[in-house]
């Protein structure tokens, strides 16, 4: 479970963050919808400590994010930004075998190199292993950075737009696998989306952010709705049954 | 996470740094021709015209005289190759060099100064274990203070502090230049065999302060290898996966202070040795881990350096001046890789 208590940040006089209350469930998807400059992936990194907070308090699994040293809660919650260029030339395994510094302080065992297999083979990425990331197409390269977090083995993944630049094809795959990894694997996956009806069909609970503070949370059929989707996101939305369910149309 | 499939073949999947049979055979063997390389070229720098024949005393009595040229050697190969790897790493950026960050922009002001004040005496001076030590103080201290209150404000930021750092370097340039254009052309002549990067600058008495400092600071980056390979996947992956991102920058940038004001201080400016070591050891050791980087980059600076020094004595007969032809060759060996591989 991840708990704010009124978290809030401030960057000028007139952009804030917050405050923020919120309790995430543990287990499944919570998607993180909203429009542009809402604040979704600067709580996302709040949660996952790569910001600090000016205010208020954020709790994982128990523990205080602030106060827990940053290498234990590397066992408990991971996070993985959208935009990752590595100046080292790395493999696919070597990148996901990155993913157990936390444990293996760099020391490879067989076990974490068995564990590092699973991450792969759970993404499809087995042929790929040997490639280096320069050679992979861009949903290939997002595949194998989630691997690499999910090889870290923690609770909680915070994941800042996975879909971001993935073709069709390659979002639903991407979101099938979040989905597997939440039900299969038992972790509790937070994750900034930008199209609703991603959110609205595999999220298990939509956090709708507006303006730096949470506007609704609840499960997608409580989130998809005309009224509340064109208040959260300003423009005129309309909710239509579709083949698996409920479907934003806003074009 | 349980997928009892996969126990079976599992064997052979490794996510070690130097992944297939035909990775780790290429670096052995690349390092194996590094380090024969270099005994040849020390070898070489010992007896090659030496005019006692070979084996009797003055013949050893001369390759001792020429034994500390290669211990210099060594030591800038080291600093050097070791502070270039480092710097590239905690600052996530292959095309820079720790020399952009004002150290050689110091060394300069320092010497143009001290000949410009006192004239030709400047030149002696300056020369010292004591004024060793000040220099390489002087530069650790400014570096330090650069980082420290760069990298610990708001705005932390590492491409404001190399900005800030070569911003500095220029205007120390442009004052060394405005000193060099009021010297007396002998003067002036004096100064310039002090800014060429020159093996003869180094004087044996510098070296047990020297050597000890070397060993703590390139000590520390080497053993820290396994961090290394983790900053240089950047700060956000890098606090991810538990390190103090801020912390580990600093302590290395401090180090690396130290091995460059070490090397600068002892042979002068070399400006392109550090960088072409580390790119070409990147393009030979072909892995991201540290641990193999380290030595590749070491072993070639020094094949590098003695190569050059080699070829500068004995063909060219204009020994010390190792800066030019390293620049030289050495530009157009990296042109080649880049070329040839197309990345960096």
């Amino acid at each position: 479970m991840i708990t704010l208590n009124s978290v809030s940040k401030k960057y000028s006089s007139t952009v804030s963050i917050g405050p923020v209350s919120l309790e995430i469930p543990t287990g499944g998807i919570t998607a993180l919808v909203g429009p542009n400059g809402a604040g979704k992936s600067t709580m996302l990194t709040m949660v996952g400590r790569l910001l600090g907070i000016d205010q208020g308090s954020i709790e994982v699994s128990g523990y205080d994010v602030s106060k827990t040293s940053s290498k234990d809660l590397a066992k408990i919650v991971s996070i993985l930004r959208q935009e990752n260029h590595f100046v080292t030339r790395l493999t696919v395994r070597q990148l996901v075998g990155f993913g157990r510094y936390p444990h293996s302080k760099g020391r490879l065992t067989q076990a974490d190199e068995e564990i590092i297999s699973r991450s792969i083979d759970f993404l499809d990425l087995g042929e790929l292993e040997g490639r280096y990331l320069d050679e992979l197409s861009g949903g290939q390269r997002q595949r194998a950075y989630v691997a690499m977090v999910l090889a870290q083995d923690t609770d909680t993944v915070l994941l800042d737009e996975p879909l971001n630049n993935l073709d069709m094809k390659h979002s639903v795959v991407m979101m099938q696998h979040l989905q597997r990894a939440a039900r299969e694997l038992n972790r509790t996956i937070v994750i900034v989306l930008h199209d609703i009806n991603f959110a609205g069909h595999y999220a298990d609970y939509i956090c709708a952010m507006k303006q730096g503070k949470v506007v609704h949370f609840g499960t997608p059929t409580q989130i998809m709705q005309d009224e509340i989707l064109s208040e959260v996101f300003e423009t005129p939305v309309n909710v239509v049954p579709g083949p698996n369910g409920p479907l934003a149309v806003y074009y | 996470m349980t997928h009892p499939a996969l126990g079976t073949h599992h064997a052979g999947r490794s996510a070690g740094p130097l992944p297939t049979k035909q990775v780790r055979k290429r670096y052995w063997i690349t390092l194996s021709i590094m380090i024969g390389l270099a005994l040849f070229f020390a070898a070489g720098l010992l007896a090659w015209d030496n005019p006692m024949p070979v084996g009797s005393d003055g013949f050893w009595i001369i390759a001792k005289l020429r034994a500390s040229n290669i211990l210099t050697m060594v030591i800038v190969a080291a600093c050097q190759a070791i502070a270039t790897v480092a710097f590239q790493t905690v600052t996530n950026n292959r095309i820079i060099t720790p020399s952009i960050m004002g150290f050689e922009a110091l060394y300069r002001v320092v010497q143009t100064g001290a000949v410009f004040v006192l004239g030709v005496a400047g030149v002696t001076f300056f020369t010292g274990v004591s004024q060793f030590v000040l220099q390489v103080a002087i530069m650790v201290g400014l570096s330090v203070a650069l980082y420290g209150w760069l990298l610990s404000g708001k705005l932390g930021n590492i491409q404001i502090m190399l900005l800030v750092g070569i911003i500095i370097g220029t205007g120390l340039g442009s004052i060394s230049t405005f000193m060099q254009r009021l010297l007396t052309p002998s003067e002036f002549d004096v100064l310039t065999a002090r800014l060429f990067g020159s093996m003869a600058n180094a004087d044996m008495s510098y070296m047990p302060v020297a050597i000890p400092l070397v060993l703590i600071a390139g000590g520390y980056l080497v053993l820290s290898s396994k961090k290394m390979n983790i900053l240089a996947l950047g700060k956000e992956t890098t606090i991810n996966l538990g390190i103090n991102h801020r912390r580990e920058v600093m302590k290395s940038l401090f180090f690396i202070s130290i091995l460059m004001a070490v090397t600068t201080a002892l042979v002068g400016p070399l400006t392109f040795l550090g960088f072409l070591v580390a790119t070409l050891a990147y393009q030979l050791a072909d892995t991201y881990d540290h641990r193999f980087i380290y030595p590749m980059s070491f072993l070639i600076g020094f094949v590098v350096l003695a190569g050059a020094y080699f070829i500068m004595k004995n063909v060219f007969y204009a020994e010390g001046v190792v800066g030019i032809i390293i620049e030289a060759v050495g530009g157009i060996t990296f042109l080649i890789f880049i070329l040839r591989k197309g990345r960096l």
